[in-house]
């Protein structure tokens, strides 16, 4: 039943897309680590981790083409998902600190310290073990999305009125976390991290790793979210988007079709923010801006919602830009931003994938009818009644 | 003469005195209305007499704020909501055509066919030569075989009208609810669904909404005529069309 349903997924363009990940997995620690510095063909490490970054957003997006463009549900704070899932990591890597901090507290992280606090608070028990924080990146945006979706989608919120919480959300969550008294480093958050599972997050080795395992599990939620997609649960999902009170009077439960998806959409945003974290160095509650959740919007629009593949191209190609704006030109980038935005929604409302998708259809079916027009002239219109 | 606890014992849907207002405008006025099983029957009425809201309240689209609503004699329809009452066994097909567009003829079918709905029986359904066969009839009988793989939007009005009755056939439904099943189709296809229709009342009860006079005489079932959220007239299509308050009311104008 499994294999039927991973098997499914594997349509031509997401194997590609998937073979494609893997070989950047290997390829570019490759270049990173074997290349002498010298070659044309080394990639430096600080690169390294800067691809890595686009991978976390890139999956960050994918996490959002799943509600957005396969269920309809314009989520404005998947930001939020995103911080929580690197705020578990953090918790990990500031409990592997240990007494090498600047306080040399062996219990306590810096911040509590300086806090005068004198004990650990219970919600940062457990984090020292990697697999309990590993589980918790899955637990705590899984959580939050079941709470939250558990009572918009029953109420049935939607459209505009949905998006404008999920808003309020990611705001309501940046407030709290600026807060010192929250436990969770406020305005600072948390960084000057050491090492993660025994290696330094700073030593070339390590970086390549996350690199590798930021492709892999993009490449892994790409299958799950294929798998999904190409299913009978795809399909009543695209009946939602489109036609939602025509699937309720089908007999679906509509607000456990949205719920679930939402909840494994919050899922693989927050391993987005576990693999970000270390590669980053910092999570603060910067990441809860509602500023960041639009922009997830904006890469997911320009890669073409709906196409799974189209949001990662469009996060990698939105986020390399935004790289080389800032740097080359500093103060262009926010128009760049806007204006790109602009003629996405103007010229290419599919976004590129979609655009590429519609021509490659539209080739075929213009085929399809030439084909037709020579085979046969019958008239295929049914029988009206005598 | 029946009693009252006669034809509702025998009543596949049994509305009785159900009112409902809306901003103090009173949609459904205690209206009564029995449909027994195997039985199609036609609701004329003007607008606003109510018709929708009706539809609205048999569907747990909308609650009645007086009134009783049961389906087979036993289940209270006021206490269950769409997906509940669709799974009950009542389909019902909008006014306008409400197919999903961007997928196929096929697909359409198949997610409408009664099957277990939970997600992750959706998640590992995979496609059995039962439900094949199955879909393969219903595209048969809404004569769109020919267009299988064809997506629903490129589809002309009226054939997307036969889809969506497709669908509801693919629910088995015990009770069909028809909105207006011929508004916007030509005169060839206006008689193919009348066909169409006769042949769906055959295993099941069959209730269609429509302003189309000639269609309703093509059925020639018995007619219910709504005013003002009240029955006004009930009988043949001749018996309906000469009542005094039905052509004031309705055929007059």
């Amino acid at each position: 039943m499994i294999t039927r349903f991973v098997l499914r997924a594997l349509e031509g363009k997401i194997v590609v897309a998937i073979g494609v990940l893997l070989a950047i997995a290997v390829l570019v620690p490759a270049l990173n680590l074997l290349v002498p510095a010298g070659s044309a063909f080394h990639v430096p490490t600080y690169a390294v981790s800067l691809f890595g970054k686009y991978l976390c957003y890139a999956l960050l997006a994918l996490a959002l083409d799943l509600v957005w463009g396969y269920c309809g549900i314009l989520s404005l704070g998947h930001g939020a998902f995103f911080a929580l899932g690197g705020y578990a990591m953090g918790m990990y890597l500031m409990r592997q600190i240990g007494s090498r901090g600047v306080y040399g507290d062996p219990l306590l992280p810096d911040f509590m310290v300086f806090l005068n606090w004198k004990e650990l608070p219970w919600f940062w028990y457990g984090f020292d073990m990697f697999p309990f924080a590993m589980l918790m990146v899955l637990v705590v945006p899984g959580l939050l999305a079941f709470l939250f979706g558990w009572f918009a989608f029953r109420s049935r919120v939607n459209g505009v009125y949905l998006s404008i919480i999920t808003q309020a959300m990611t705001y309501a969550l940046m407030l709290a976390f600026f807060r010192n008294d929250m436990g969770f480093g406020g305005n600072n958050g948390l960084t000057d991290y050491k090492d993660i599972l025994g290696f330094s997050v700073q030593a070339a080795g390590t970086r390549n790793v996350l690199f590798a395992l930021s492709a892999i599990m993009l490449a892994l939620c790409l299958l799950i979210a294929s798998a999904i997609a190409r299913s009978k649960f795809g399909k009543v999902l695209v009946g939602v988007r489109d036609a939602e009170s025509r699937v309720r009077f089908l007999g679906f439960r509509v607000e456990n079709i949205k719920l679930f998806t939402f909840v494994v959409s919050a899922m693989m945003a927050g391993i987005a923010g576990a693999l970000f974290v270390p590669q980053v160095g910092i999570i603060n509650p910067g990441e809860f801006a509602p500023a960041n959740s639009i922009e997830v919007v904006v890469w997911t629009a320009v890669g073409g919602r709906g196409t799974l593949i189209g949001p990662i191209i469009g996060a990698i190609v939105v986020n390399a830009g935004k790289s080389f704006f800032t740097g080359a030109f500093p103060e262009f980038w926010l128009y760049a931003l806007g204006g790109l935005f602009i003629a996405v929604t103007l010229f290419l409302p599919k976004g590129i994938v979609g655009t590429i998708q519609h021509g490659w259809n539209a080739r075929k079916a213009l085929k399809a009818a030439a084909e037709r027009e020579k085979g046969e002239d019958t008239d295929m219109m049914p029988q009206a009644a005598e | 003469m029946t009693t009252v606890a006669e034809t509702r014992s025998k009543s596949l849907l049994y509305l009785e005195n159900v009112s409902v207002s809306f901003d103090g405008f009173k949609a459904l006025n205690a209206l009564s209305f029995v449909v027994e099983p195997g039985e199609l029957r036609a609701i004329i009425g003007p607008n606003g007499a109510g018709k929708t809201t009706m539809m609205d309240i048999i569907t747990g689209k909308t609650r009645p704020d007086t009134g009783t609503v049961l389906f087979e004699d036993a289940i209270d329809l006021t206490k269950r909501d769409e997906a509940d009452i669709a799974q009950l066994g009542i389909g019902r097909k909008f006014q306008k055509p409400t197919v999903f567009e961007s997928h196929t003829v096929w697909d359409n079918l198949e997610l409408a066919l009664n099957r277990s709905r939970g997600v992750f029986a959706t998640l590992f359904y995979a496609l059995t030569g039962e439900d094949r066969a199955r879909i393969e009839e219903i595209l048969e009988t809404i004569r769109l075989t020919h267009r299988t793989d064809e997506l629903a939007a490129n589809l002309s009005h009226g054939q997307k009208q036969w889809l969506e009755i497709g669908m509801l056939l693919a629910q088995e439904p015990k009770l069909l609810l028809v909105d207006e099943p011929v508004a916007g189709m030509t005169d060839a296809e206006t008689a193919e669904t009348a066909i169409l229709l006769r042949e769906i009342a055959e295993t099941r009860s069959v209730v269609v909404v429509e302003h189309d006079m000639g269609f309703i005489r093509e059925l020639g079932v018995k007619v219910t005529c709504l005013a003002e959220g009240a029955v006004l007239a009930e009988g043949s299509i001749d018996f309906v069309s000469s009542d005094p308050k039905v052509i004031e009311n309705y055929l007059g104008r």
